[in-house]
């Protein structure tokens, strides 16, 4: 079971209309900084590659860094802490998604169901939180709206600490993309964590495709 | 419509009981007895090849000699090793569904197992359905068909069980022996080798006889017909599905935090709410929900109000709605005005309305048809009916009863909650809005007059507040489903 590297896995999933942060492959830190640069303001960068499905864990996220020479120091570490395992690696340069509001969202072929669509609370937290829905794919729009009320925290979605309410028409059109690319031939899983609500709107900061052995 | 295999189960034109037995404790009397003692509507065989009577009916030697035709289903009670014999005389005799009770099959290990294969083969290659085996029997009260090796037989009603379990089919009809909400047909699906939990669903599904169906499953084989067949009858009629047998396993190693939320019950779960059908996580919950849907119209939205001339009740429901998805809207001002000309200045102002004692004779009724007609209420719980008959109850059994001239006082208690039950089903019908009426003693005094009522009129009194709330939330839920998702189906 192979998966695709973050870059590839949030490409794939903006094809399907799903918003992805801004981010930029670099292949040296000083390509990192100038990514950086482009992005413009406060960036995370990580370590990004098709072996590498669980970067926090190996401490190979840097988050919010915000000058050429925290970008630079943050590159050289991450490139030094490869390892042969990893196989061919880069640099991830991602914009910063502000949002107090972290959700998680996925595709999984069960056993007894086949592919199933979930939806739930926490983001990094989720599996510790445990408070999350599922629809049997294909889904239908009124079946997006549904796992958004399932989820049964109407409070979490309202307006919260000066951010405005969640869209949640954007966040059944997120469930719908993603639940069209998990229909897609090969795909075994995928994982959006965190989707992070920004202004609103839902968008993919870390994202994982996992393909099904041939 | 065309007919369909389970019209021969539940509507056959004759029954054949094989393996009768005179021995009372036998389930081969037992079936021939609850067959008999139901009344069953059509022509009644039995075969025993010893006895010449039982129960007062004469029997045959075997299957062999029931005439072609006049029969359509066969109730096996036999040692495992003359099913299949039985089977090839059923299909002789034009018989075209058996019910087979006999255990040692599947259950009983790998050998049981092929026996139970080879019998399902043979019954495939005769053109006979079969359900069971190792299942306790079925029901069908528009038939009288009383076809099971153990009680209840139930009342008639609107409720049809399919189960995985029989003696849960037998706690379902216990249930609405005890509560008069009763049953249309019940089947117990045993090992289901040919027919299964969601089979009869379908069936149920396009009975005329069933307004509502409750299940109880434990596998369920190939997930996605198992989905396809749930959607199906839950688009007809509501159903209400109880899962035994939870796990919090993991469907996948943990390759995505996706596959490692994926609990089998998380699934399952999104599996029913996605096709519509209702999940009660236990049996008491899933009747109070499954006679709720049978009796009582389904909430146009979920703005809800409690009336209730019992205070703590009324508080205990009012906290249940709010934990829950209704809504327990502020009391609308014109509802308090009309509300006031109705009471004394101290009863509660606020949605849980609390009549606080003031009521007179028909204050109940006026306050029920009051909060049913506003165009602002969905759904109404109703609390404090039976009060006044249990107070009754115990005038009665006092010993000042004859001396203190007590009978009048007694009949005028017991009508007038006769009079509360029958309010809050007529101002039911008359709007079309839910109205539960909830109390203990539905349970702890099924006598009294107030519970009678309601089971009088075709409704269910739930026995407690929350409960009936957490009934109206399934229905509700149900309601909205049925909204988004069948609206524009024509």
């Amino acid at each position: 079971m192979g998966a695709l590297s973050e870059f590839e896995s949030k490409q794939l999933l903006a094809t399907h209309g799903i918003q992805v942060s801004r981010d930029k492959l670099a292949h040296s830190a000083e390509a990192a900084v100038d990514a950086a640069m482009e992005i413009g303001g406060s960036v995370a960068v990580k370590l990004c590659g098709p072996a590498l499905a669980h970067k926090s864990e190996r401490g190979l996220v840097r988050l919010a860094l915000d000058s050429p020479d925290g970008v630079r120091s943050a590159a050289e570490d991450l490139l030094a802490l490869a390892t042969a395992d990893d196989g061919e690696v880069a640099l991830l340069v991602s914009e910063m998604v502000e949002g107090h509001r972290e959700l998680i969202a996925g595709v999984v072929h069960t056993e007894q169901f086949g592919a199933a669509l979930m939806l739930g609370l926490g983001g990094v937290l989720a599996e510790a939180v445990g408070e999350v829905v599922f629809r049997l794919l294909p889904v239908s729009e009124a079946d997006c709206q549904d796992m958004i009320d399932d989820l049964g925290v109407s409070a979490l979605l309202a307006p919260l600490r000066g951010e405005p309410a969640v869209d949640q028409d954007a966040l059944a059109a997120t469930l719908l993309g993603l639940a069209q690319a998990g229909c897609r031939e090969g795909i075994e899983a995928i994982d959006i964590n965190p989707l992070v609500i920004r202004d609103g709107q839902p968008v993919a900061v870390d994202g994982l495709v996992v393909m099904s052995s041939p | 419509m065309s007919p369909s295999p389970f019209d021969l189960f539940f509507n056959p034109r004759g029954i054949v009981v094989a393996g009768a037995s005179t021995h009372p404790g036998k389930f081969g009397f037992v079936a021939l007895h609850n067959v008999l003692a139901g009344g069953f509507s059509g022509r009644l065989f039995a075969t025993n090849p010893e006895q010449p009577t039982i129960l007062g009916i004469e029997t045959l030697a075997s299957v062999d000699e029931v005439p072609h035709g006049a029969a359509d289903l066969v109730m096996v009670c036999t040692p495992p090793k003359a099913c299949p014999d039985i089977l090839r005389s059923a299909a002789d005799r034009g018989i075209g569904a058996a019910f087979i009770a006999s255990g040692g099959f599947r259950e009983s290990g790998a050998e049981g197992a092929r026996a139970e294969d080879q019998l399902i083969e043979l019954a495939h290659s005769l053109g006979i359905v079969v359900a069971g085996p190792n299942g306790q029997g079925l029901i069908s009260t528009p038939a009288k068909l009383a076809a099971q090796i153990v009680a209840p037989v139930p009342p008639a009603g609107p409720i049809a069980v399919a189960s995985q379990s029989g003696n849960l089919v037998s706690a379902f009809m216990n249930y609405a022996a005890h509560s008069g909400v009763g049953i249309s047909r019940a089947v117990s699906a045993g090992n289901a080798a040919m027919v299964g939990v969601v089979d009869y669903l379908g069936w149920f599904a396009n009975d005329p006889a069933t307004k509502a169906m409750a299940a109880y499953v434990e596998g369920v084989g190939d997930g996605r017909q198992f989905a396809a067949a749930i959607r199906e009858a839950a688009t007809a009629k509501p159903v209400v599905l109880v899962k035994g047998g939870t796990t919090q396993r993991g469907a996948q190693a943990a390759a995505s935090h996706t596959g490692a939320l994926a609990t089998d019950d998380r699934v399952f779960d999104g599996m029913v709410r996605q096709s519509g059908a209702v999940r009660a996580a236990t049996i008491e919950e899933a009747f109070d929900a499954v006679a709720a849907f049978a009796t009582q119209p389904l909430p146009a939205g979920p703005r809800t109000l409690v009336l209730s001339s019992a205070g703590g009740w009324g508080v205990i429901a009012a906290d249940a709605v709010s934990s829950s998805d209704l809504e327990l809207i502020p009391l609308p001002s014109d509802l308090e005005a009309a509300i006031d000309g109705l009471v004394p200045p101290r009863w509660s102002r606020n949605n849980p309305i609390d009549l606080a004692g003031g009521e007179s004779r028909d204050t109940i009724p006026d306050a029920i048809n009051l909060v049913a007609d506003h165009p602002e209420v969905d759904a109404v719980i109703y609390l404090g009916m039976g009060i006044q008959a249990n107070t009754a109850s115990y005038l009665r059994s006092g010993p000042y009863f004859e001396s203190a001239d007590l009978a009048r006082i007694c009949e005028y208690h017991e009508r007038q909650d006769g009079r509360f039950a029958q309010a809050a089903a007529e101002a039911s019908v008359r709007t079309g809005k839910p109205i539960l009426a909830a109390t203990e003693l539905a349970v702890t005094q099924p006598g009294n007059a107030g519970p009678v009522t309601m089971a009088a009129e075709g409704r269910y009194c739930f026995s407690s507040a929350d409960r009936a709330v957490r009934a109206l939330d399934h229905m509700w839920w149900h309601a909205r489903w049925r909204n988004r998702h069948c609206s524009a189906a024509s």
